[in-house]
């Protein structure tokens, strides 16, 4: 598997310091990229180039140089990661240029993506050898070094961590009291809201799991699919013992309620709280009743 | 979207799946015009956006004008499971062999299509033990293994063939329709042979809506929700009285779970996407105005890189504005905290550092 660490930091040089590796924006012109795209730059994220058709030459903020295509920024640039902020109805050719042209690391930012144009990138995806994470994803997160998404800076701080979030605000809201905790982040990925996700809880698992600087993870995730019960089962299964927290929203939801994400939706018992909380208790990973308990029951588990 | 049986059914007559003889409507002048259409006997169905309505009671038999006036009023007026009925479905009885189970769903962990089939049919699939599976990539069910999976199920010769074309039809209903779900559930073998899809729920991608006008005929929403669509916020409506509001589905579904856990009722699950602005705030109280039922407003937001104080004017400007008058308790994460909670000191909105306070504020105010 393609490795995110690598892709993301690099390796350490001998001044003990992690790559800045090259971003590219892809939508940089719109209302939404240009934003961020200045919220990235302040985190101090390396954005080599911008992509939006029909502006090629152009620069953003005066700085950085837009393209045409993703094919043409990365001649130039030699940049593996890309963040997309076009609309969903765009998407599918937005990702398929940047994976043709070599991106490594897609982070897909736009919600209601049709899952048929989803599962499409992720067949693409899977040929490349590239990683997508998202759709309707806030990004991924290595505090201190490297911020490619549209998550606030202030809840983060660097550690050893890993938080896996399929929603955003609650991975802003739980990271911010493991922060307050004393518990900084190696590493937090949005998994997203989607029925269908380029890199499942799974795959994030397996990405970060063999991190030598990692001692501890926080799963946040919610009603609809299974995909937290296959987590569960795969820990069991490999016998990973570094401490694991969880967080299940959706608890008190009404089946067959599309609850604000696509994905979160009970059908029967199909996607059911009581069915991943369950499973979390089978691989010995306590799940908080509350946001605000994720820290507490962290601290408990590494006996501080 | 969810689809009702009736629309369902239509896409299946469509796609050239046989179903039994039916007529839908919404009131009981069109409904006796389709009992004279249609025959004596025949059931009586309730459309709901919910499964169990058989064990409900949502399904009559019906024989005769008598039992037509008195059934169909009772039906048109029913709830299930906090459902109202959206329609009826007069349908011819048929007789059944045998009770078959077809879908073709969208297997979200594996990332592909799955075909399930079993040949214990007519009850949730979840507690049939018998079942075949089969991945099928993005939906293309070719005719080996639509065989395959007939054969697994135990039909033979013409009952095998009758599979066969029906399974690819669905199939090609799934991919065209970008359905979720395609249920035939039960799929009978009559007693002269022939296959015959006896209900049938069909779920599509609302996000590929914008390539399916052809279905926008289907979409059933209150005007609430129509609202809170343009807004572009995802709103659930529920019995209760209190209003939970948010940023984010996570963060939103986590509040509604706390003030359930604490006695509270919720009236909404209302969440305004990932940002937080005056103006979105102010919609959203704006949608909530217009449920008498709601006693409290819970507001919990993650403002990140929003301050607090320009939400803290969206409640000024609607107690203002007379937009409302029940009190909101909120929850504000973000900067300019003090400040806000100053500017909003003698109005109805409390300000809370914790949503578990926020919460138990909200719930005794509602229960009062």
């Amino acid at each position: 598997m393609t490795n995110i660490y690598e892709i993301l930091r690099g390796k350490k040089g001998a001044d003990g310091n992690y790559q800045r590796k090259s971003v590219i924006v892809q939508g940089i012109t719109g209302k939404y990229g240009s934003t961020h795209t200045k919220l990235m730059l302040d985190y101090g994220t390396n954005i080599v180039a911008g992509v939006t058709p029909g502006k090629a030459g152009q620069r953003f903020e005066d700085k950085i140089p837009i393209y045409d295509s993703v094919k043409d920024a990365v001649e130039a640039t030699g940049a593996e990661i890309s963040i997309i902020f076009v609309p969903a109805r765009f998407f599918l050719g937005a990702a398929k240029d940047a994976l043709e042209s070599g991106i490594k690391l897609l982070v897909a930012i736009p919600e209601h993506v049709p899952i048929r144009d989803t599962m499409k990138v992720i067949e693409l995806a899977k040929e490349k050898n590239a990683i997508m994470i998202g759709p309707n994803t806030p990004g991924v997160i290595v505090p201190g070094l490297i911020k490619i998404g549209i998550m606030p800076a202030t809840p983060f701080s660097a550690g050893k961590v890993a938080v896996l979030s399929k929603s955003g605000t609650l991975l802003y809201e739980i990271s911010n009291n493991l922060t307050s905790a004393g518990f900084g982040q190696n590493i937090t990925i949005g998994i997203g809201g989607d029925p269908v996700n380029g890199t499942r809880m799974i795959d994030a698992f397996d990405m970060v799991k063999d991190d030598p600087e990692l001692d501890a993870m926080v799963i946040v995730g919610e009603i609809g699919g299974d995909s937290e019960e296959i987590l569960a089962q795969h820990i069991i299964d490999i016998g990973f013992s570094k401490p694991i927290v969880g967080y299940i929203a959706g608890r008190q939801a009404p089946k067959e309620k599309r609850m604000g994400h696509a994905g979160a939706i009970v059908m029967g018992n199909y996607g059911s709280a009581e069915s991943k909380i369950s499973m979390f208790a089978k691989a010995n990973i306590p799940v908080a009743k509350r946001p605000g308990e994720v820290a507490v029951l962290l601290a408990g588990k590494m006996n501080i | 979207m969810r689809l009702l049986e009736y629309q369902a059914k239509e896409l299946f007559k469509e796609f050239g799946i046989k179903t039994p003889p039916s007529i839908s409507s919404k009131d009981i002048e069109k409904g006796r015009k389709d009992a004279k259409e249609l025959g004596y006997p025949f059931v009586i169905k309730v459309q709901v956006p919910v499964g169990g309505r058989g064990k409900a009671g949502g399904i009559q038999k019906c024989n005769s004008d008598d039992e037509f006036e008195l059934k169909y009023p009772q039906l048109l007026n029913m709830s299930i499971k906090g459902e109202k009925t959206r329609a009826i479905l007069l349908e011819k009885m048929a007789d059944i062999e045998k009770e078959l189970y077809l879908s073709l769903f969208l297997n979200r962990s594996k990332r592909c299509y799955t075909i399930i089939a079993s040949s214990e049919g007519g009850v949730e699939i979840e507690s049939v033990k018998n079942q075949t599976i089969r991945e099928v990539g993005l939906g293309d069910v070719d005719a080996q293994t639509a065989k395959e999976v007939a054969n697994e199920i135990g039909l033979k010769d013409l009952q095998e063939e009758q599979f066969v074309e029906m399974l690819q039809k669905l199939s090609k209903l799934t991919i065209e329709k970008e359905a979720e779900l395609a249920e035939i559930n039960p799929l009978a073998i009559l007693k002269d042979g022939t296959l015959i899809a006896l209900d049938g729920k069909v779920m599509t991608d609302d996000n590929s809506n914008f390539r399916h006008e052809e279905l926008q005929q289907y979409q059933e929403r209150s005007e609430l929700e129509e609202q809170a669509e343009k807004s572009g916020f995802s709103l659930v409506e529920l019995e209760g009285n209190i209003a939970v509001i948010g940023n984010g589905a996570g963060l939103v579904m986590s509040t509604f779970d706390l003030v359930t856990d604490n006695g509270g009722r919720p009236a909404t699950f209302l969440d305004v996407g990932g940002g937080a602005t005056t103006e979105t705030v102010y919609e959203a109280l704006t949608l909530i105005s217009k449920m008498k039922r709601v006693k409290g407003i819970l507001v919990n937001l993650y403002g990140g890189i929003v301050k607090t104080t320009t939400v803290a004017e969206a409640f000024i400007q609607a107690y203002d504005n007379k937009l409302i008058d029940i009190p909101v308790f909120a929850r504000l994460m973000g900067t300019e905290s003090e400040k806000a909670k100053e500017m909003l000191k003698d109005t109805k909105t409390k300000m809370f550092d914790s949503i578990e306070d926020a919460i138990n504020g909200v719930v005794m105010e509602t229960n009062k």
